[in-house]
């Protein structure tokens, strides 16, 4: 018999919709970060580095990426005979066949799954942040409370605390209350959307809630846990989490790891971040490059100049061209005489000799305000800039584009340019 | 696939000073990401040679450790694989290697399992790319017992360092002698042979016999009258490491774009075993120019024609020129590193000077760690 105290449950199907171009062909989890990494790899570190070695991977939007990046889980030695990782689709069975219609009902359709492992406990994770978290020491916490439930938070500033699932405690550390964005949070305890359940607890709820449409852990199991009087505790963690659900916040999680001594350190050696790494060759530096404070990943070239940029392995950067501020993914090859400020250039992008990325004025963007707003350009993958066009602020582009796309080569600020057949 | 592969990886080199005090030859760090014998065992498995033996004795830990998963070059199937002999004290037998036949000879049980036809025996310390198979053709179309891989030196290269051969107009090998005094011809042995796994067997069981230990002396050249063995000649970049200024000179080359692309760009691939590190890190600060930079470097001085191996910190104010830093060092601030090979692990001292004056200084400190 099979046996596993606590197995992870990582929720990896999400969209992540306010990627806008970046995830139009990708899952938010497989969204390449750091130079290297992909946002799933931290969940998957933190893992195999708190000693659970059997994961869970629940995938519906997109999964051609993440499976190839997470395979059989080698890099993570999450290779085993027992246990391991496992991605999880959804399936059709022979009565209620459906999509994920929300996080617990995702987790709900993979009862069998977790059965398999007689579970103590059952993580829930999502593989959208970057962190670094011992989930051993959450773990010991939670056996330490006698909890059925407990739920990382951290404090976030209480103006902004109305966007997140906020928990108030007695002191203790149980939690009394439960309030999903509250407009006057009563406590700024923000949940960090990782749980611990005691097996038990966790199948009790999903089965009783298994008619809830869309069921979903921070809308419905957690309400429910709390009104039928289980015990719940919050584990609070003050260490780096970021959720890099916007624009923003991911350009800005890149653009830390770049500070002399980043907060999110990435070269300790003791909570090691695991990536399915390429064949690696080193980068090359020419003789009139210029870098200044930037990450550069292998088998880069660059000849031109770089300042603050995460720059992804297989870039080449042409002579004499300028990249500023910008988060480049791998593969991308940015022709001479370039000038790039402020930009997401998602992987396998080709840009032309002599473009403009990132001029003008920061006008808001025309169809949508909500994604394009922190006044960068963001290029989806396999795009194809031709040369000599310029490129406003809060743009987006996506696919395969000619100059007879750009209205007297130019793409002013606030455009966007997807072509036929791109999302 | 018709031949099983043999890496002679067992060799000390004294020319190689320092660097082989605690690390076989085939172990030495190349072109800032890649060991030695990378290039035959990723030749081996671009090659669809799938069984593959290293023989192994030098200074072997560093290279066993390199081999600690076959899976790096895609050797971890059920059928064939990687296979280290290091010598081990058998009922008959208490001798190491006493030579390169006599390795062979020693896993002669290994030779006589196998059903392949062909052997190919290379060395591992050599920087090379090479489709096995293309020898292999040539050897059986020229009804060869031995096909010797070769190339012809520039006239500034020492071909003393090799065996040098000569060969008529048919490609036969009419001369063959191992480290002359004066070379009296610029083609060289790479090393690179291919033959029958019979002939192999015999011949080096009749060597052992008269207690000859040596393949090349008590065997090829001893032979080369009696058997037919052509040369190979081949064209492409192919470089021996084992002296100190042909390993700087190796590294170094990968500095050249054509170098480059011949190996990080073209296919096939070379395969090295994978570490999991963060991308280099550039410090305001940081100057660099022609570099080869590896993963996990955190640059804070300037580094200019050097090749820098995966996780090298370079302090403040640090100036580096013409060196090869080999990974995991420490340099600390205001270091002036120039014409130097900086071993591995190490760490330099701030406010240290070391310069090659003339010729490649081979530079190892083992200060305590002092600050990270």
């Amino acid at each position: 018999m099979i046996k596993k105290e606590m197995i992870a449950m990582l929720l990896a199907g999400g969209q992540g919709s306010r990627l806008g171009v970046l995830t139009a062909k990708v899952a938010k989890p497989a969204v390449a970060f750091g130079g290297k990494y992909r946002i799933i790899d931290f969940p998957l570190s933190n893992c195999i580095n708190s000693g659970i070695d059997t994961v869970g991977v629940l995938t519906q939007y997109q999964p051609l990426r993440l499976n190839t990046h997470i395979g059989i889980g080698i890099p993570w030695d999450l290779d085993r005979n027992i246990g391991g990782v496992s991605i999880l689709p959804p399936y059709e069975k022979s009565a209620n066949s459906e999509w994920y219609t929300g996080t617990a009902n995702a987790i709900y359709q993979n009862l069998e799954y977790m059965e398999t492992f007689n579970p103590d406990y059952v993580l829930i994770l999502s593989g959208d942040h970057i962190y670094k978290m011992d989930y051993e020491i959450m773990l010991k916490y939670h056996k330490d409370n006698q909890a059925d439930v407990t739920i990382a938070a951290m404090p976030v500033p209480l103006e902004e605390a109305s966007r997140f699932g906020i928990l108030v405690t007695d002191g203790e550390g149980q939690i009394t209350a439960f309030e999903e964005k509250p407009k006057k949070p009563s406590s700024n305890l923000a949940s960090m959307g990782i749980y611990i359940f005691s097996w038990p607890v966790l199948k009790d709820a999903l089965i009783k809630l298994s008619a809830q449409p869309g069921c979903d852990f921070g809308k419905h199991i957690i309400p429910y846990c709390h009104a039928s009087d289980k015990r719940m505790f919050v584990y609070e963690y003050n260490g780096y989490w970021k959720d890099v659900g916007t624009l923003s916040s991911y350009w800005e999680a890149n653009m830390e790891l770049i500070d002399i001594i980043p907060e999110f350190n990435l070269y300790e050696e003791f909570w090691k971040i695991y990536t399915n790494s390429d064949l690696i060759p080193p980068q090359y530096i020419s003789e009139q490059a210029v870098i200044g404070r930037s990450i550069i990943g292998d088998g880069a070239e660059i000849y031109g100049e770089v300042h603050n940029c995460v720059i992804g392995s297989g870039v080449t950067i042409g002579q004499g061209t300028v990249v500023r501020d910008s988060i480049i993914m791998k593969d991308v090859t940015i022709g001479n005489g370039c000038v790039v400020d402020k930009a997401i250039i998602a992987e396998n992008v080709r840009i032309g000799d002599d473009v403009v990325l990132g001029i003008g004025a920061e006008v808001p963007n025309k169809l949508r305000s909500d994604i394009y707003n922190s006044g960068l350009v963001t290029i989806g993958e396999n795009s194809v800039i031709p040369p000599n066009v310029q490129i406003g602020k809060n743009t987006a582009i996506s696919g395969v584009t000619v100059r007879e796309d750009y209205c007297e080569g130019m793409l002013e600020s606030g455009g966007v340019l997807v072509k036929a057949g791109e999302r | 696939m018709r031949a099983v592969g043999i890496i002679l990886a067992g060799g000390n080199s004294h020319k190689m000073r320092e660097l082989t005090r605690k690390r076989a030859v085939a172990a030495m760090p190349i072109a800032g990401s890649y060991r030695s014998i990378d290039f035959a065992l990723s030749n081996m498995t671009n090659s669809h040679i799938q069984k593959v033996a290293v023989l192994t004795q030098y200074n072997a830990r560093s290279l066993n450790e390199h081999l600690n998963s076959s899976k790096w070059w895609d050797f971890g199937r059920k059928q064939g694989g990687l296979y280290v002999f290091t010598p081990t004290i058998t009922a008959d037998n208490g001798y190491w290697y006493r030579g390169t036949a006599d390795a062979i000879y020693q896993n002669l049980d290994f030779l006589k399992k196998c059903h392949e036809p062909y052997v190919v025996l290379t060395s591992g310390d050599a920087v090379y790319k090479m489709d096995y198979n293309k020898v292999l053709e040539y050897h059986i179309e020229k009804k060869s017992d031995i096909t010797v891989v070769c190339k012809d030196l520039e006239p500034e290269e020492d071909a003393c360092r090799f065996g040098t051969l000569k060969m008529d107009d048919k490609m036969r090998i009419v001369e063959f002698e191992e480290k002359p005094m004066v070379a009296n011809s610029n083609t060289v042995s790479t090393g690179i042979y291919v033959l029958r796994r019979r002939l192999l067997i015999d011949l080096v069981e009749h060597c052992a016999e008269e207690e000859r230990y040596d393949f090349v002396n008590d065997i090829l050249i001893r032979y080369k009258n009696l058997k037919k063995m052509y040369g190979y000649r081949i064209e492409d970049y192919w470089s021996n490491i084992s002296t100190i200024d042909a390993y700087y000179r190796t590294n170094m080359d990968f500095l050249k774009p054509e170098v480059r692309n011949y190996f990080f760009k073209q296919h096939p691939s070379i395969y090295s075993k994978v570490t999991d590190l963060p991308p280099a890190k550039y410090n305001p600060g940081a100057v660099v120019k022609n570099s080869l930079v590896s993963s996990g470097c955190i640059i804070n001085g300037m580094v200019e024609n050097s090749v820098l191996f995966k996780k090298v910190f370079v302090g403040n104010n640090c100036v580096i020129k013409n060196s090869i830093i080999l990974n995991d060092v420490y340099l600390g601030d205001n270091t002036y590193i120039e014409n130097c090979i900086v071993e591995s692990r190490d760490t330099i001292r701030a406010n240290t000077r070391h310069v090659g004056e003339d010729g490649v200084k081979v530079v190892v400190e083992k200060n305590e760690r002092y600050a990270m």
